[in-house]
């Protein structure tokens, strides 16, 4: 079992595709964060402009969190994609090379395949949130600072400094687990096809569409929101609430798990009826 | 006797929506032998190979495989048996020994100097460290018999494993299995849509075409015993269609148009000949022709494969 696991990360790891990702992240989030400091504390500034007519602001608010939880923010479209070009290759890739004719005439089990196969894309899943985290609070707090953070909203949020760092890491972890299941939408696309172009598009296509949906101001789409599974991908921003609505991120998160595991059985239940034709 | 049997199908079957790849076949291997899977570009080699390798799942039949059901006991079965399906294709951004490493460790794992021997039998053990990418055509193939020996099967099955292969190649391979048939005692399914190629490797065949069996046997008995015929083109015609049915070993005679047909066992031609020659006929040709050979001729040349 470890030595078949062990084997699905090389292969993921040794592939240059799983490294777009982290190209990505390591070019857009230093070069957001350097353009940033250059601009000064402009658009903390302006950000807070109502705010400052009423009250004086103490301390540093332009500080790593902020710049983190901005940077959050803007890249959660552009996440499912990086997510997705690995996952959705999981499968299609092994048909596309025709390897799935070397591996599934051995004596492991399809299932046993199938199950290494998904391990290795939430690990790959991980790995690139975790990048994220690392790049973006590291650089952050590196050039800017610590310092309790700032919310800007309807009403302001401030979460002070010393429960800023638990609260960041933890929606760092709720990420994780929105982009699991992510990739496990894009690992179903992936067995259905021999390319691993479809399940890419795919996944983008369904996650924009029904965050396009959710967010349209019609009674139906209302209606429709709560059994959309992107409704409940922004439960890391909950962390940041004040107070912390436990409850619903408990409930957010038990349907992000389900919706992982539902996609996992149906994936499973292609894969092992199929017919390996490539 | 069962147990001599090495693989065995039952009325197997496989359709594709509404047409039948490959229909009621009844294989029988029988152990240590090399045997020939015959057929012309679609008759249905690679999707029964499928079938046996548990790549694609059978509509009707059963595949037998040591005496045991192939799907209930998949695992079991599948450690005996190696395989090479179409192409050898391989992750080409890992090297060789990679790639062998990996597929190993679907079967529980190999030790380093079980794969350094499996490379040394197909003569790649020199660009073992190799990305896959920078193999040839033929060096792709041999290593793809090399996967297939992984693990000592009692069984390997290979689907036209020559194909895109130079002569040389072509020997090479040749060589290999009736090597690994002798010195290892290795059953070898191999498919080919070749004649000539089944006669010089294979001991026992069976000819598939449009997805269902023909024949199958011996290649000995069913290619140079049974109904073989000698095609005479000789003056005057009349004469000699006398003096040839006074022969004993003649068993019958036909003419068409300006040729003799006669069936006789091919290895009195050259007596048929002398006999002619020396009662002052002139012999313009004299072609012996085994019916089996006249057969796939008939079935490969054409468009049989169009259904
Ligand atoms: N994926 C598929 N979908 C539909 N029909 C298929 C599929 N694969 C094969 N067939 C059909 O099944 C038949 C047998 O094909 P198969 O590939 O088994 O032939 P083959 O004997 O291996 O031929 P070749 O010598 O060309 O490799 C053909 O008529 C082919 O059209
Ligand atoms: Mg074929």
């Amino acid at each position: 079992m470890l030595l078949i696991l062990k084997d699905e990360l090389l292969k993921t790891y040794k592939k240059w595709r799983t490294y777009i990702g982290f190209i990505a992240i390591a070019v857009f989030v230093p070069a957001v964060q350097l353009a940033l400091k250059f601009e000064g504390g402009g658009m903390v500034n302006r950000m807070t402009r109502g705010l400052q007519d009423d009250f004086f602001l103490v301390g540093n608010f332009f500080n790593g969190y902020f710049i983190t939880q901005f940077l959050l923010n803007s890249m959660w479209v552009h996440m499912p994609f990086l997510i997705s070009l690995v996952a959705g290759d999981q499968l299609a890739g092994e048909a596309t090379g025709g390897t799935f004719r070397l591996l599934l005439i051995r004596p492991a089990s399809r299932s046993r395949i199938l199950l290494n196969k998904y391990v290795t894309t939430l690990f790959y899943s991980f790995t690139l949130v975790a990048f994220l985290a690392l790049v973006s609070l590291g650089l952050g707090l590196a050039l800017f600072g610590s310092g309790p953070l700032l919310i800007p909203g309807r009403t302001i949020t401030i979460i002070p400094v010393e429960q800023v760092f638990w609260r960041m890491s933890l929606a760092f972890g709720f990420a994780i687990v929105c982009m699991w299941c992510v990739a496990s939408l894009a690992f179903l696309f992936s067995s259905l096809v021999e390319n691993a172009i479809g399940p890419i598009v795919g996944t983008m296509a369904v996650v924009i569409i029904f965050l396009l949906l959710s967010n349209m101001p019609v009674d139906f789409f209302k209606a429709i929101k709560p059994y959309l599974f992107t409704s409940y991908l922004n439960v890391w921003q909950k962390m940041l609430e004040e107070p912390i609505p436990w409850q619903t991120i408990r409930n957010d998160l038990l349907i992000i798990g389900g919706h992982c595991v539902g996609f996992y059985i149906v994936t499973w239940y292609i894969f092992v009826k199929k017919d390996i034709l490539s | 006797m069962s147990s001599d049997v090495i693989l065995r199908t039952e009325r197997l079957g496989k359709r594709f929506r509404r047409r039948w790849a490959v229909r009621a076949l009844n294989l029988e291997v029988p152990r240590g032998e090399v045997f020939g899977f015959l057929g012309p570009n679609g008759a249905g080699k690679s999707t029964t190979i499928r079938m046996l390798l548990s790549l694609v799942k059978p509509s009707e039949g059963r595949i037998e495989l040591f005496g045991k059901e192939l799907y209930s006991h998949r695992k079991d079965v599948l450690s005996r048996v190696g395989g090479l399906v179409e192409s050898a294709d391989f992750y080409q951004y890992l090297t060789a020994r990679k790639n062998l490493d990996m597929i190993a460790s679907l079967g529980g794992g190999l030790t380093r100097r079980a794969i350094d021997e499996v490379l040394n039998l197909v003569g790649l053990f020199p660009r073992a460290e190799d990305k896959v990418k920078t193999y040839s055509h033929g060096m792709k193939q041999r290593l793809g018999i090399a996967q297939a020996l992984l693990g000592n099967p009692e069984l390997i099955i290979l689907d036209e494993p020559t194909t895109g292969l130079d002569p040389q190649g072509i020997k090479e391979v040749r060589e290999l299995i009736r090597r690994l048939s002798k010195e290892r005692a290795i059953t070898v399914f191999l498919s080919s849509h070749l004649l000539s190629e089944i006669e010089q490797t294979a001991t026992s065949m069976a000819i598939i075409n449009m997805g269902e069996l023909v024949v199958q046997g011996k290649v000995g008995a069913l290619l140079n015993t049974g109904e073989n015929v000698v095609k005479i083109d000789a003056r005057p015609l009349e004469e000699a269609r006398l003096l040839i049915s006074k022969q004993q070993y003649v068993k019958g005679i036909k003419q068409i148009n300006n040729t003799l047909e006669v069936n006789m066992p091919l290895d009195h031609a050259g007596e048929l000949n002398t006999m002619l020659v020396r009662a002052g006929l002139e012999v313009y040709s004299l072609i012996p022709r085994r019916s089996l050979e006249d057969y796939f001729l008939s079935i490969t040349d054409g468009s049989t494969d169009i259904r």
